[in-house]
């Protein structure tokens, strides 16, 4: 067997400018990762090289410019089925993020498959973007949306899972990786629960996939969804991978140019995928960016991401553990190195501030989860959510922060 | 550190683990109910007005310290003001949050409030310490009658 060798983290840091920046006049300690992610140099290069020296827009121009243009996106919507495990680029529709995706396959598909009576079926650890979307859908419809339980842990009520999703179920939409907690669910298990019954499963993979490789053909989804500002890359610009014969039967999302094949005022017919779901000029620098964000990511080696993100989620858990008063909002098995904790008597957004001032950067909220954060009885806590570029003095510069705070305030 | 000693001075943190007027008065004219749905930090203020004048000004809620200190030294500034003198204070009280941290702190009537200067340099805390101050002012606006009779 292969070793793979360990993450050179020195020299990985040195291809992300941002790091060359202080804060506060302190070093940058970047722990919200799970909210976004700092961009490698080769992402902004992409970007400026186009602008600077390739602009044009797409699949309009006879000239030479546009045919390149046309040719590299097109290159970059291949990269991302690649990446995806997906047989036909022609499945990867490029939207503006996962927020996006998910409304377009809750309005579209839902239009098409949703009526009174039927069930949607998402968890209580969704992010906003994986209910509100369900919930215009069902309203529209007259569907109706049941949600599978978390335990304490953090983790899916698996026999609750079992007894909801049920013959009235028409698709069943979950988070991956909970952007809250961390915890990768058991979406095999789900997805064998759902295909007992014939039923799609769309899959929210805003946070999965930059900590693991991700194949939606083995997977066995219907649908997977994420953004490119969470993988490394530019904003603005996200995947909806979809099986071709759903996308195919469902209607646009929105209508304008690229997305049809003739238009007239009687009756208009429209292009192909992808191009359907595509109306309007799109985010074509972002597209580039984020096949320069993968093939970056991809030139790491995932073993080696994986085994230093463990580690450091391990050092983080036991140093943290070792504070008095902290407390972890959830403990599941299977954990992104992602982190909700509060410390007693301090608000989280104090504690925030105090690791501001460190330069230390977490977030403090509520995380776009408010029925999680009620489940869990705390309107907000502190999340701490590391990448591969966090080093151990990261982690320690957290901890120590926290120690801060709390002298600040019990002081 | 400087910038953390400046927000969290020792009576912001003295309010937020003791606030006062931290009840809800036996006499409410007006009250309203006031919410920062990025934090969840959420608080009710009531208060008693008499021919114009802020007889008794209470509060109830949870929030961060300085939302809370906020709040606790809103209420002790403002019992026994007038009405006029209240607005005034709240001008003020945003003056001193929203002037570029460069500029010294604007003084005026604001006595102990003026330890919110250090707020300046977290601007995402802004919201914190005005919470108490709109949500008293909704509940000014709601109950316009104690107003305009005077």
């Amino acid at each position: 067997m292969k070793t793979v060798a360990p993450l050179d983290v020195v020299r990985v840091r040195r291809d992300f400018p941002i790091f060359e920046r202080a804060v506060r006049g302190k070093r940058l300690v970047y722990l919200d990762n799970a909210n976004s992610t700092q961009k490698p140099r080769v992402v902004l290069d992409a970007e400026r090289t186009f602008y600077e020296r390739g602009y044009a827009n797409i699949h309009r121009g006879v000239y030479l410019l546009s045919q390149e243009a046309t040719e590299a996106y097109d290159r970059a919507r291949a990269r991302v089925a690649g990446f995806l495990g997906a047989r036909n680029p022609a499945e990867v529709v490029f939207v503006r993020g996962t927020t996006e995706a998910i409304n377009l396959v809750a309005s579209s598909w839902g239009r098409a498959n949703l009526s009174a009576g039927d069930e949607v079926v998402v968890s209580e650890m969704e992010h906003h973007s994986g209910i509100v979307p369900w919930q215009l859908a069902c309203a529209a419809s007259g569907a109706r949306l049941r949600v599978i339980p978390v335990t304490d842990a953090g983790e899916l009520d698996l026999e609750a899972a079992a007894a909801i999703i049920g013959p009235k179920t028409k698709i069943v939409s979950l988070i991956h990786v909970s952007n809250a907690l961390g915890t990768i669910n058991p979406v095999d298990e789900i997805i064998a629960l759902a295909k007992r019954r014939g039923i799609p499963v769309l899959l929210d993979g805003a946070q999965a996939i930059s900590h693991g490789p991700i194949d939606v053909t083995a997977l066995g989804c219907d649908f997977y969804v994420f953004s490119g500002h969470k993988l490394f890359g530019p904003t603005g610009i996200g995947v909806l991978w979809g099986r071709a014969e759903l996308l195919d039967a469902m209607p646009p999302y929105q209508g304008g140019g690229n997305m049809i094949h003739t238009v007239t005022f009687e009756k208009t017919t429209y292009a192909p995928l992808p191009f359907k779901f595509e109306a309007g000029t799109v985010n074509i620098a972002g597209a580039l960016g984020l096949h320069a964000a993968i093939d970056y990511v991809d030139g790491l080696s995932w073993e080696a991401i994986r085994a230093h993100e463990g580690a450091l989620l391990a050092r983080a858990l036991d140093r943290l553990a070792a504070i008095p008063g902290l407390r972890f909002q959830g403990s599941p098995k299977h954990r992104a190195p992602v982190m909700s904790l509060t410390v007693d008597g301090i608000h989280p957004h104090d504690v925030g501030t105090v690791l501001d001032a460190e330069g230390v950067a977490v977030r403090a909220g509520h995380h776009c989860v408010q029925p999680l954060m009620a489940r869990f009885g705390v309107p907000a806590t502190v999340r701490a959510s590391l990448s591969f570029y966090n080093t151990a003095d990261d982690v320690e510069a957290l901890a120590a922060g926290i120690e801060k705070a709390i002298e600040v305030f019990r002081g | 550190m400087n910038e953390l000693r400046d927000l969290y001075q020792e009576v912001i943190l003295d309010h937020s683990k003791r606030p006062r007027n931290f009840r809800k008065p036996e006499t409410v004219t007006a009250e309203a109910h006031g919410r920062n749905p990025l934090c969840g930090d959420t608080l009710t203020v009531f208060v008693d007005i008499e021919n114009g004048t802020i007889k008794d000004i209470a509060w109830e809620g949870h929030g961060c310290a300085i939302s809370t200190a906020s709040a606790s030294m809103m209420t002790e500034s403002l019992k026994g003001k007038t009405l006029a003198e209240g607005n005034n204070l709240f001008e003020w009280f945003h003056r001193l949050l929203t002037a570029p941290p460069d500029l010294g702190a604007p003084a005026g009537p604001l006595g102990k409030l003026a330890v919110f200067s250090g707020v300046r340099e977290f601007p995402v805390r802004v919201k914190c310490a005005t919470l108490a101050w709109h949500t008293l002012k909704a509940a000014l606006d709601r109950d316009a009658r104690p107003v305009s009779t005077e």
